[in-house]
């Protein structure tokens, strides 16, 4: 027996360095390529496209592109653009949520299943199919086409809200659910409406949850060109997604000014990442499963 | 069920009604509008309806008859078998994989997720500079190995196979998580059991880990299809316009295409009622072949 044991670790051992091997090329892939992208973000065109893999020391080290990526292409303005709508888009879909979602998981009332079945298939309708009828309704509200800032990250936001309450309301009914009731019930003994109890109660315990939905809905706004194509018509209004598609198009060839925007949208998230992931990962998730 | 203290029903209103004012205002109002929109005629986003379409169809039978459609309908289903078996595939192998590992499973988790936190646009413009014809990443790395003639990858032919690669190598992460946490809830003691019974690591995998992991997979593949349906952003970003010679063309892609540079707003809100179609028929077929089994 003893000997069987010892005979399966050595096998082991030399079969964990195969997996992790394989393991590790598919992780190559993805970091690989941003480490190669912010190399090169700090190279002249040229030597990008002569060696790539080329550290960018000595006389090969440039700032230029970052100096032109914030002055003349204006990433910071974009930036700021962007936060505003996605912070607004996450701030709201938690607030809305939250109470719909305490109301569904605690109340029975005689609309609630047809109220959830409303959230459910909220879910499954694609953007393409929706698009055009908000873009028509908030044009007759007069707040997309106008040289107006604050209008036009409205009409932005005011869709990705709606595209993300669906998800937030069921991730967080089910967290709801898992609280135990007798602490609302003492709460209400002590005097409490469902207001306070709301506010007092159910939001400093399902803050975990507040959080993942939080998360997922910010980065799903930040990331989102789409939206930002049809309700971003001048430059100034451009947030950072859309100003990356634009760049595309305007600087195309323009390799280290590219690389280095693919940098400043990329790195930010990345360290966000790093710190959030438990959230994250369990928002992206959980906002697909239930769907 | 309900606690005493939710009795009171009077309040519940004030809840409820911001959440499903969104909601009705900003989903269902203009998925339906949009059905109707696609039997009128409208010429321009930001102008009313001029009426019922003549024939009212009409814009079903353009559809039928339009080449650059097809061609989308094709690169759709194209997309979806790559997602379907490139995305769920390898992370299924990377997931079995990282079962059998001691050590180094969350590095693998955190570094396998990164592409899905990144944008796809940003994504797209840095498989531009990978893929690049004169000289990119790509190009660089097999002129190392030899190579004498640079390749083209946005050329005809090789056009397809250089948008969908990044987007399928982008969510296999995302799937790798699902089977993993899949693969975490199966007991050890099924496997330590097995062990016993002098089953190999292959044996294992393919009677115990595969069998139990089928509701999950199943799970990633209805997700994976629903995902292929709605790409737009990373080929819009690196293919924009169905180049080369609308060879490219997405159902979606060709949708906005159709909205903003050929400014026919009923002919497309018609592909975005059909992409609801075509996302209804295809998750009933996938939910068919894979009927969740109870063990």
């Amino acid at each position: 027996m003893k000997a069987i044991a010892i005979n399966k670790q050595k096998k082991v051992s030399l079969g964990q360095s195969i997996i992790l091997l394989l393991l590790s090329i598919w992780a190559l892939t993805t970091i690989y390529p941003i480490i190669w992208v912010v190399l090169n973000s700090f190279k002249d065109r040229r030597f990008i496209l002569s060696n790539s893999f080329a550290l960018p020391l000595g006389e090969i080290f440039t700032l230029d592109n970052y100096r032109l990526a914030f002055e003349r292409v204006d990433i910071l303005n974009a930036y700021k653009n962007s936060l505003l709508i996605s912070t607004s888009v996450a701030a709201v879909v938690i607030l809305l949520a939250g109470l719909a979602a305490y109301v569904l998981a605690r109340y029975e009332f005689r609309l609630k299943k047809l109220l959830y079945n409303l959230v459910i298939a909220g879910m499954m309708f694609p953007v393409f199919s929706t698009i055009i009828p908000v873009f028509q309704m908030q044009y007759s509200w007069g707040i997309v086409n106008t040289s107006n800032l604050f209008l036009s990250l409205l009409s932005t936001a005011l869709p990705q809200i709606a595209g993300n309450l669906s998800f937030a309301i069921v991730v967080l009914m089910g967290y709801i659910k898992s609280i135990p009731i007798e602490l609302e019930e003492s709460a209400y003994i002590e005097g409490c409406n469902i207001f306070q109890i709301f506010f007092k109660v159910i939001v400093p315990l399902t803050k975990p949850s507040f959080a993942t939905v939080a998360i997922f809905s910010f980065l799903w706004s930040y990331n989102d060109l789409f939206t930002q194509m049809f309700f971003l018509r001048t430059k100034t209004q451009w947030a950072i997604t859309f100003l990356l598609n634009q760049l595309t198009s305007q600087e195309g060839t323009n390799y280290g000014l590219m690389a280095a925007a693919v940098t400043l949208v990329v790195i930010p998230i990345l360290i966000v990442y790093i710190f959030l992931q438990k959230y994250i990962i369990k928002g992206m998730i959980s906002g697909a499963i239930k769907g | 069920m309900t606690s005493h203290i939710y009795k009171n029903k009077k309040l519940i209103i004030f809840f409820l009604a911001p959440a499903f004012l969104f909601i009705l205002v900003f989903l269902y109002y203009p998925f339906i509008k949009n059905i109707f929109n696609s039997f009128q005629e409208i010429s321009g986003l930001g102008s009313a309806s001029k009426g019922w379409a003549d024939p009212w169809y009409s814009n079903y039978t353009m559809l039928l008859k339009d080449t650059n459609m097809w061609v989308a309908f094709r690169n759709t289903l194209i997309m979806l078998v790559v997602t379907v078996f490139g995305q769920v595939g390898i992370a299924l192998l990377l997931a079995l994989l990282t079962d059998r590992i001691t050590y180094g499973a969350k590095f693998f988790r955190i570094v396998y997720f990164f592409p899905i936190v990144i944008s796809a646009t940003a994504l797209g413009l840095l498989f531009n500079l990978i893929f690049l014809y004169d000289k990119g990443m790509i190009n660089q790395i097999r002129e190392i190995f030899g190579a004498a003639a640079l390749v083209d990858f946005k050329s005809k032919g090789i056009a397809l196979f250089t948008m969908m690669a990044p987007v399928m190598w982008q969510y296999v992460g995302f799937y790798f998580i699902i089977l993993v946490t899949g693969l975490n809830n199966i007991s050890s003691d099924l496997y330590e059991a097995a062990a016993i019974d002098g089953a190999t690591s292959y044996q294992q995998v393919k009677f115990i880990s595969l069998p139990l992991l089928r509701n999950v997979t199943c799970t990633c593949i209805v997700l994976a299809v629903t995902g292929a349906l709605k790409v737009f952003d990373l080929p819009w970003t690196m293919f924009p316009k169905g180049l080369p010679n609308g060879e490219t063309w997405l159902t979606g892609t060709y949708m906005y295409y159709q909205v903003f540079n050929v400014n026919d707003v009923d002919y497309s809100s018609a592909i975005g009622v059909v992409i609801v179609i075509l996302g209804v028929l295809l998750s009933k077929l996938v939910n068919t072949i894979f009927k969740e089994k109870e063990f």
